[in-house]
């Protein structure tokens, strides 16, 4: 399906990724978002606010983060393509929802500009230190899809990938900005809304009767359906069989954990997504995402003029983490050095699929600014010694 | 046929069958609630009131929330939705934008509406929001055993109010009313007819409707505080109900075993949220406004 | 259908109770307006007691039981509605008719 051009603002702009972001989230047929004011995210719900209105839709101010994260659950059910935007504290106050879309496998996407943590922490300034909390933050065990742009034309084209993801796999994808991606301004070119692929529902053909609002026919994700077409659906947070009936007893729980695991984990293959340079035959891979991928490209250049075979991997999609990719480059690699605008998040999936085979160096940075190029530098140093 | 009838027996032989049973997913009775708890006689009501109504069914929505009320939406043969605890209101708010074709009732009890998701009940009624809010009100939180809730009144011991309560509780209709909800009414279960007429007026209205309907838990509510079984609270409610349509409703506070005033207090017109969205933005933007829901 | 109500053809009505679905909670005993319903006096499968109808000629068939019964359990019809409904067939009676 190409995208609906009522919503796509082709052209060439100059745009910060908060707007980029929204215009991604139009052009992918998002119509319904729900949000709470938070730096430093809010301009992409103060765009989609303007915007919306002339393309057809509707955009809901709540009263909390809580509320927004579950409306648009709500409007997913009702049969649009929905969104809401956030940052760590509101992220924090959502995950019962994240929760909730998981077992409900309902499609959305949450976008989260991260700030300096924990608490209130830094509002205006940037952090990447919510990548563990998107994994892990909702108790039980589920497993969502996280992004990471790392530019604000990324922050366009991400987005319609992450409204389709959902659509495909239902469940909540992340949208992983930073708070630098989120205010840089660059140029963001749109393409014509007939070179942009989108992912529509698949609604089931089924009629009511024959349907089963979670039967899978064997496949790892159930048909969909919305509120209204005759259905008579029922849906629950509580553990439930095919047809949506609560069922609390450990044989239905086993059937729905590991589904819901497996629609994400046995499409990894094909749902992971890195951007390498001069991997193939490096001493050592400097491992990043989002805004610390431009810093770390510096400072990777900087580690080869001084003679070192030095390879880069940016983290596209950052859950599911590429542990297969890690485990092949860790019988070639001596080395992998991994800055992150965290303590060491990421770094603890790396050292897992890498499974002391090489050396793992983290790079950590408490927030509030990007690395200096030269103190990444200094670990690649530090590394090929 | 002995008096172990099904539903489909009965239909079978005598044409007939209880009016309730086409409006419930039979295929999960018996239901989990106590001997003489009110909750499914309120159920009668709403399923009273659908079938008055004459709503296409297919485009009604039912949204609970947690605890013993929280289950109506999942016996309802309706699309139905178990939410999160507190947050029915909100979720159905995401259901009625996103499709304003739908009736989307709200049917929980009154810890999740009014404790846990008490910022999203004032919001919604601020909003006027078109949505019909059930609220069945048993004083306590049934399913996690009998604990203080914002509307105990003074005085009767909860688990986590051993010695009594002594913190005041809300007056639910006087909360809807202040927040802008254009109905309001509070009926018991004792009250049944006119809880399935109240019921039906909130399916027909637009705009946000606040039902109170008072229901007994005899588990642990009733036993707790000596007050005896579900059918000596009903009969309370007989005994001290008084019939004030259009009271003021700072007037109808609850106190322990004490009067209970019931009645259609508030019946008003007010635009809802996507009447005033689409008023508002087709005057402003006029020819680039795209028409929304309508 | 009983005699009794056989001789009251199309007046008045009766009610229908599933004794194993009741528990026993007498909403419908106590809120009849005619007073017709009494709890039996043996015991269904779960040991409640469960409705008899011991004076259908004062039933009306107002389904007020119908409404009130939190189980779902009994609802009353009247006779003239289920005599238009009725099939061919004539059934044994539904209540049980001594308490
Ligand atoms: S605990 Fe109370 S409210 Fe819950 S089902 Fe039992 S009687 Fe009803
Ligand atoms: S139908 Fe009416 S009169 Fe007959 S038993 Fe029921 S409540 Fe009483
Ligand atoms: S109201 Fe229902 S459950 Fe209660 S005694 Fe009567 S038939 Fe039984």
């Amino acid at each position: 399906m190409h995208a609906d051009p009522k919503g796509v603002m082709t052209g060439v702009h100059f745009i910060d990724g908060d707007h980029a972001a929204c215009e991604g989230a139009l052009a992918a047929g998002c119509r319904f978002v729900a949000g709470y004011p938070i730096t430093p995210s809010t301009e992409v719900v103060e765009r989609f606010a303007a915007r919306i209105p002339e393309v057809g839709g509707c955009f809901i101010q709540m009263e909390d983060e809580i509320a927004s994260s579950i409306a648009i659950l709500g409007g997913a059910w009702a049969g649009k393509k929905v969104m809401t935007v956030t940052s760590g504290p509101g992220l924090s106050l959502m995950m019962e929802h994240v929760g909730y879309a998981a077992i409900t496998e309902t499609p959305c996407v949450f976008v989260d500009v991260q700030r300096g943590g924990p608490s209130t922490g830094l509002p205006t300034l940037p952090a990447q230190a919510d990548m563990m909390q998107v994994r892990w933050g909702s108790h039980g065990d589920y497993m969502p899809i996280a992004l990471s742009p790392s530019s604000p034309q990324e922050c366009f084209d991400l987005m319609i990938r992450a409204f389709n993801l959902a659509e495909l796999y239902r469940v909540p994808v992340f949208f992983m900005m930073d708070e630098v991606v989120g205010h840089m301004t660059e140029r963001v070119v749109i393409p014509e809304a007939s070179e942009i692929e989108v992912v529509e529902r698949r609604l089931t053909a089924k009629r009511p009767g024959e349907y089963k609002v979670y039967g899978t026919d064997g496949s790892l994700v159930p048909e969909m359906t919305k509120a209204g077409d005759g259905h008579r659906i029922h849906v629950t947070g509580l553990t439930h069989d095919e047809r949506g009936y609560p069922a609390m007893n450990a044989m239905a729980q086993d059937k729905l954990v590991r589904r819901l695991l497996a629609k994400i984990n046995a499409h990894a293959d094909q749902l992971v997504d890195v951007q390498t340079d001069g991997v193939e035959g490096a001493d050592i891979v400097v491992v990043s995402f989002g805004i610390t991928s431009r810093v770390a490209t510096a400072a990777v250049d900087a580690a080869r003029a001084q003679g070192y075979k030095v390879g880069h991997l940016r983290l596209i999609v950052c859950w599911p983490f590429p542990a297969k990719l890690f485990a092949e480059l860790a019988g070639q690699v001596k080395a992998f050095v991994v800055p992150e605008i965290n303590m060491g998040q990421m770094v603890l999936e790396v050292e897992r699929a890498v499974a002391g085979r090489a050396r793992v160096v983290s790079v950590p940075h408490p927030g509030g600014t990007v690395h200096e190029p030269a103190v990444i530098t200094q670990a690649i140093v530090e590394a090929g010694r | 046929m002995s008096s172990e009838w099904t539903n489909a027996e009965l239909i079978q032989q005598y044409g007939i069958e209880n009016p309730v049973m086409p409006y419930l997913r039979q295929d999960r009775l018996p239901h989990i609630w106590c001997p003489g708890c009110g909750i499914g006689t309120t159920v009668n009501c709403f399923t009273r009131a659908l079938s008055e109504s004459k709503l296409n069914l297919d485009e009604v929505v039912i949204v609970s929330g947690i605890g013993c009320t929280g289950r109506v939406a999942g016996y309802m043969n309706l699309d139905s939705f178990h939410t999160t605890h507190g947050r029915a209101i909100p979720f159905a708010t995401g259901l009625k934008l996103a499709n304003p074709k739908l009736k989307v009732v709200v049917y929980s009890g009154d810890g999740d509406l009014s404790a846990i998701g008490g910022n999203h009940l004032v919001h919604a009624a601020r909003r006027n929001m078109d949505l019909m809010v059930v609220c069945v009100n048993n004083f306590t939180y049934g399913m996690t055993g009998g604990q203080v809730a914002p509307t105990t009144p003074l005085g009767p011991t909860q688990t986590t109010m051993p010695y009594g309560n002594f913190e005041t509780p809300f007056n639910l209709p006087f909360l809807a009313d202040a927040c802008g909800a254009v109905y309001v009414a509070r009926w018991t279960i004792y009250h049944v007819r006119q809880l399935a007429k109240a019921m039906k007026e909130g399916l027909e209205k637009k705009g946000f409707v606040f039902i109170e309907a008072m229901s007994p838990c005899p588990t642990l509510y009733s036993r707790r505080n000596r007050l005896g079984d579900g059918v000596d609270q009903v009969k309370y409610y007989k005994e001290r109900s008084i019939i004030r349509n259009g009271a003021d409703t700072k007037e109808v506070g609850l106190s322990f075993q004490g009067e209970i005033v019931v009645g259609k207090f508030v019946d008003r017109e007010r635009p809802t949220w996507l009447e005033s969205m689409n008023e508002h933005l087709g005057r402003v933007l006029g020819d680039k406004f795209t028409p929304y829901g309508v | 259908m009983s005699d009794q109500e056989g001789a009251r053809k199309g007046k008045g009505g009766t009610v229908f109770v599933r004794v194993e679905v009741c528990k026993g909670c007498s909403f419908c005993i106590d809120f009849c307006p005619t007073h017709c319903l009494e709890f039996s006096h043996g015991y269904n499968k779960k040991g409640y007691h469960y409705p008899v109808l011991t004076r259908p000629e004062d039933c009306t068939g107002c389904d007020m039981c119908g409404q009130y019964c939190p189980d779902f359990a009994i609802f009353g019809v009247r006779l003239k509605d289920l005599e238009a409904r009725q099939r061919a067939a004539t059934p044994e009676p539904l209540i049980p008719s001594q308490p």
